[in-house]
């Protein structure tokens, strides 16, 4: 099983770094683009001996005490079999 | 030997190899006969490249000067090594990443940088200084003309090769920066020039230097049988494996269809492998140490036993690999960074494991030395290559290509259209000179480095001619300075190389620093070209002849030919490092007038040539391809005995500390030398020059060699000159240092006249508002 | 007065705070390795910079998790002076010793020049050796040194005076153009509510001796041992 884990920039902090790929791409001639955020992307892979519930626990954990840094990253996750 | 692994060796397979029939004829003999392997001839073929084996160059590069009393350690181990007193050494090198780095600008620097710093701490030196010498395609539309074939052919650049330009620049960059300041070794800067023959080609060059005590070098090379081969660092896979050697799907069992080709650095893993190799060294029990860049396992594994003239048995499913399935033959070509390989003394083994081990590091045991001059690769124990050393280091083929005398297509004499007699607005030049970008201030590349981490720089990035660090625990500072001028070596290669030689070590005598050793980098087309082949014999002639007049002996580098696209070649581009010691560090001499009331001094060489001669020489000048946008002529003549002597004379004054300030005269000339010494405290001069029946452009921007501007007290001023005199250097009195402006007169008329301020924000400005002036690529793609 | 300088796999500013400590201020010191919980009876613990585990997850946020971090909590809750430079800081916000956190700059790029900073408050042991608003010249070397907080936080830290170092031009002016990272409030430097964990971007052990560009920094060095005699005296004389 493959937990999903996806951490970006809380809404309410500046992200200069997709502020910079939207300028580019502005600049670029894409049109229609609204705004772009950067983030990071996880993928654990979890060995077959915790149950879905138990998995769950332990993503959510490990994202929200290593993975992020809650002053400034929010996190979401999905699994994938 | 079984012939399991041998499914026939078609001459496709060999020409994918990049070898030619006559080549694999060779391998045979050296083989006593037999076909070689699949693995082997990738072995081989990676061992006789240009890029290992130095086929096409070897004969010329051992004209190199390469020895004195001080050098420890001269050209064909992993860095050269120079005495420096104290009982302290300095090894160092320069090398390419070119090609890495065109492909993935910011990952090329990375691994470029990263191979440096390993061929250094290999030897037992903890790197304390990098530098880099950068070259690319023009950032702007300015200057983008291109005088590389007939005058039909000078083209603009286009907008998406200055687009490419950009994001060349900042990947490399950003690639250095990104290494360097994780692994923690301050970057001094270097230099960084454009030319439009550099678009499709950029040039990175690294240099580093590393402090070693005289009794603790280490090198790459195995004794001892029975003794353990150990394997350090990251783990193998399928990086920078070459993709046309990788055809015959037969004997590899991976299932991947494409394999990566470009390498990844990871500067916290070298890091480790710096810390945890100099502790290893410190336990004694370490016999010889080499790094695996290119050619990987292969290349550490039979150099170290070549130079030890003992063999090394390793086995294939010992080797940490990071992906599944991979061949001995992938294994062995892989050039995954930051490994190491060594060899142990037998039955201390475990010293050496425990150092890795906490540093978090893989190591293990893969092979032993054998007493055979042999390189043996074992796979599921059974033999998959066994090849004399010799055969691969010693015995690679060595080629006198054909060389043909060549004169690149462009006037030698002023063209009919230039006037340089004309009034013009020299202030206006002058500012527009400064802001050019082979002479802008370079700030926004090295604010990105950490020039300071190790608390040793005395003399940072864009502080002075060259960069100099203290040692700790030692009066000592060592200095050392990258130059090459490609276009030079273009008209005249010979010329040029002295002149790239010369100023390296010039820049280091403005420091006050003595030269004592160089490295070279030599970037050049292709060899197989016979007018490319005599380029490059022409350059060693120049800089054999240069290294001997100053005494500086050249201790290692390396060679990068094919830098060509679509069969245009770059100009023919050596870099020199040149390394050179202050006694006292204190004594470090800066390019900055430090107050008004100052004496300002021109120390020169030789007499100016005449007229006509100035006129034919400033078409290889700054002014003429910026202002005018044309390319003549010849390179500055060189008077190496006189260049020898201005340096001597220089460091003589430097030691008896009379000198404020010291700042060589290069790109852009006087004028230009003189501006720059006012910008960093911000004080201006006022000069008086006469013209000699020259023009005021070749007085103001031409570039002769052997000049340094100093500036000094001045009631010093005899005593300077009488210093000068001796070594049979003319010391010409300027004029003076006054606040905030600089105003040159010409004949007693005022011809340059502007605030300091002005012309520093030139010079300061305009790289940064060039990057950030991106081509518009939407209106091009639909135009 | 006994310093201690952590090191993680990583640092990279650990030796260059060791030389500062050891041949400048002239005091004792000893690195104290990350695996490691014993503190070996330091007075003061120096975080130094660098790229602990590489910075690769965040900067700081593995190291936060090393025994020698449960260790160095410890002694700051018991009052211990703790001082953490440009990683040294990163790492002190992740681990909760101050607050807020570190961002990357707002230019994306590292940066690596001297920049002015002003003490705001000299009433703590890092900078009694400064007046207030006095500025000081000493370098930076960072991607990260963006500082971030919440609205709240911010307000809790100029109430209890605990902003040590912003921003500043040489005439001591808060401007935006003096920052070089586009941190909140230009700040540098903060330190905890017990006034004895400060951490700061600028490096002060790059500006401690003329050669290298000046001796700025070396005011922190001396803050620390001068505080340090003077609490003991005060401890003796009870």
């Amino acid at each position: 099983m493959k937990a999903l884990v996806y951490v970006s920039l809380k809404k309410s902090v500046l992200d200069p770094q997709g502020k910079t790929i939207q300028n580019a791409l502005n600049k670029m001639g894409y049109k229609g683009l609204d705004s772009v955020r950067q983030g990071k992307y996880f993928e654990l892979t979890l060995d077959g001996g915790l149950s879905r519930q138990e998995a769950e626990a332990q993503v959510e954990k490990m994202a929200r005490e290593v993975l992020t840094n809650p002053v400034i990253e929010e996190f979401r996750y999905s699994f994938e079999s | 030997m079984t012939t399991s692994a041998t499914l026939g060796i078609t001459p496709e397979l060999i020409r994918e190899h990049g070898l030619t029939l006559d080549e694999f004829e060779k391998i045979k003999t050296l083989l006593g006969g037999r076909e070689p392997t699949v693995p082997e001839l990738g072995i081989f073929s990676v061992m006789w490249s240009e890029h290992c084996s130095y086929k096409s160059s070897r004969v010329h590069l051992k004209r190199l000067p390469t020895c004195s009393r001080r050098v420890l350690q001269g050209p064909g181990e992993n860095a050269g090594i120079v005495d420096i007193g104290d009982g302290w050494a300095c090894a160092f090198k320069i090398e390419s990443h070119n090609h890495p780095s065109f492909i993935e600008p910011f990952q090329g620097a990375t691994t470029g940088v990263g191979g440096i710093l390993r061929d250094i701490f290999t030897m037992g030196a903890r790197p304390v200084a990098v530098m880099d010498s950068l070259r690319f395609g023009p950032i702007s539309a300015r200057g983008g003309r291109k005088f590389l074939a007939d005058a039909d052919s000078n083209v603009a650049t286009s907008p998406a090769e200055i687009h490419r330009n950009h994001s060349i620049l900042e990947g490399v960059v950003g690639g250095i920066a990104s290494y360097g300041n994780c692994f923690g070794v301050p970057n001094l800067g270097g230099e960084t020039k454009f030319e439009p023959c550099y678009s499709g080609n950029p040039l990175v060059n690294a240099f580093a230097l590393g402090l070693v005590r005289k009794d603790q070098i280490f090198y790459a090379k195995a004794a001892g049988e029975g003794n353990p081969v150990i394997y350090v660092g990251a783990k193998t896979g399928r990086d920078g494996i070459h993709g046309a050697t990788m055809a015959s799907e037969e004997f590899s069992q991976a299932s991947e269809a494409k394999r990566p080709n470009v390498q990844v650095g990871d500067p916290f893993l070298e890091k480790l492998l710096l810390e945890a190799c100099l502790e290893a060294m410190q336990t004694g029990a370490v016999v010889g140490i080499q790094d695996m860049g290119a050619a990987g396992l292969t290349c550490s594994t039979c150099e170290m036993g070549a130079r030890g003239r003992v063999g090394l048995e390793i086995e294939m499913d010992m080797v940490p690999q990071r992906e599944t399935g991979m061949s001995a033959y992938e294994i062995m070509l892989s050039e995954s960074q930051e490994r190491m390989l060594l060899v142990a003394q037998k039955g201390r083994e475990e010293e050496v494991l425990r150092v890795f081990q906490k540093w978090g590091l893989d190591a293990v045991q893969i092979g032993r030395v054998i007493p055979e001059n042999t390189m043996r690769v074992l796979e599921h124990g059974k033999v998959v290559a066994e090849i004399p050393n010799e055969a691969l280091t010693d015995d690679a083929p060595v080629y006198k290509r054909p060389l043909e005398r060549w004169e690149p297509p462009v006037a030698r004499e002023v063209p009919e259209h230039i006037q340089l007699g004309m009034t013009r607005d020299l202030t206006g030049d002058l500012k527009n000179l400064l802001a050019s970008p082979n002479i802008c201030s370079k700030r926004w590349i090295w604010q990105q480095y950490d020039h300071m981490v190790q608390t040793n720089t005395v003399e940072g990035p864009g502080a002075g001619d060259a960069g100099v660090i203290r040692i700790k625990g030692s009066q000592r500072g060592l200095a050392m300075a990258l130059d090459g001028n490609g276009r030079w070596c273009y008209l005249d290669p010979r010329l040029g190389a002295m002149h790239a030689v010369a100023e390296a070590a010039r820049n280091v005598a403005c420091s006050g620093a003595t030269p004592v050793g160089a490295t070279n980098c030599l970037n050049f087309g292709n060899p197989e070209k016979a007018h490319i082949m005599w380029q490059f014999s022409q350059v060693i002639d120049g800089i054999t002849r240069a290294c001997e007049e100053l005494d500086v002996p050249i201790t290692g580098g390396n060679v990068s030919f094919y830098n060509e696209t679509l069969g245009e070649g770059i100009y023919p581009t050596p870099v020199l490092g040149v390394v050179g010691i202050l006694e006292d560090e204190r004594k470090a001499v800066r390019p900055d007038f430090r107050e008004a009331g100052r004496a300002i001094v021109l120390l020169r060489a030789s007499e100016p040539g005449d007229a006509i001669d100035a006129a034919f020489e400033f078409g290889s000048s700054e002014y003429a391809k910026e202002i005018l946008g044309e390319l003549w002529g010849y390179p500055p003549q060189l008077e190496l005995k006189g260049e020898a002597a201005l340096q001597k004379t220089v460091l003589e004054l430097a030691q008896a500390g009379v000198l404020d300030s010291a700042h060589d005269c290069s790109e852009g000339g006087l004028a230009v030398a003189l501006s720059e010494c006012c910008f960093q405290n911000g004080v201006g001069a006022k000069i008086e020059l006469s013209s000699s029946d020259l023009t005021a452009v070749c007085v103001l921007f031409g570039e002769d060699a052997s000049r340094i501007v100093i500036s000094c007290d001045p009631s010093l001023v005899s005593a300077i000159k009488q210093i000068a005199a001796k070594h049979g250097i003319e010391a010409d009195l300027l004029g003076e240092t006054v606040p905030d402006v600089l105003e040159i007169k010409l004949d007693n008329k005022v011809v340059i006249s502007a605030p300091v301020s002005l012309l520093h924000g030139a010079y300061e400005g305009s790289l940064q508002k060039a990057l950030s002036t991106e081509p518009d690529l939407a209106t091009m793609s639909s135009g | 007065m006994k310093f201690g300088v952590l090191i993680f796999p990583g640092s990279n500013c650990d030796h260059d705070a060791y030389w500062t400590i050891q041949q400048i201020a002239k005091q004792p010191v000893t690195f104290l390795w990350h695996e490691s919980h014993d503190l070996e009876n330091c007075d003061a613990i120096i975080v130094p910079g660098g790229f602990a585990y590489g910075d690769y997850l965040r900067t700081g946020a593995i190291a936060r998790f090393s025994p020698v971090m449960e260790s160095v909590k410890r002694f700051a809750d018991a009052g211990g002076l703790v001082l953490g430079i440009c990683n040294g800081f990163q790492i002190l916000c992740e681990s909760g010793l101050l607050p807020g956190a570190l961002m990357r700059n707002i230019g994306l790029k590292y940066v690596c020049k001297p920049v002015h900073v002003r003490v705001e408050n000299a009433d703590t042991p890092f900078t009694s050796a400064c007046r207030e608003h006095d500025v000081l010249n000493i370098p930076i070397g960072h991607m990260e040194g963006n500082y971030f907080c919440d609205d709240r936080t911010l307000a809790e830290l100029r109430q209890d005076h605990r902003i040590v170092f912003r921003y500043s031009t040489l005439e001591g002016e808060i401007t935006a153009e003096a920052n070089p990272n586009g941190s909140l409030d230009n700040i540098a430097g903060i330190c905890s509510a017990g006034r004895n964990v400060l951490g700061m971007m600028p490096h002060p052990e790059r500006a401690s001796e003329p050669q290298l560009g000046g001796t700025d920094g070396l005011k922190i060095f001396a803050s620390i041992v001068a505080s340090f005699a003077a609490s003991r005296e005060t401890i003796l004389s009870r």
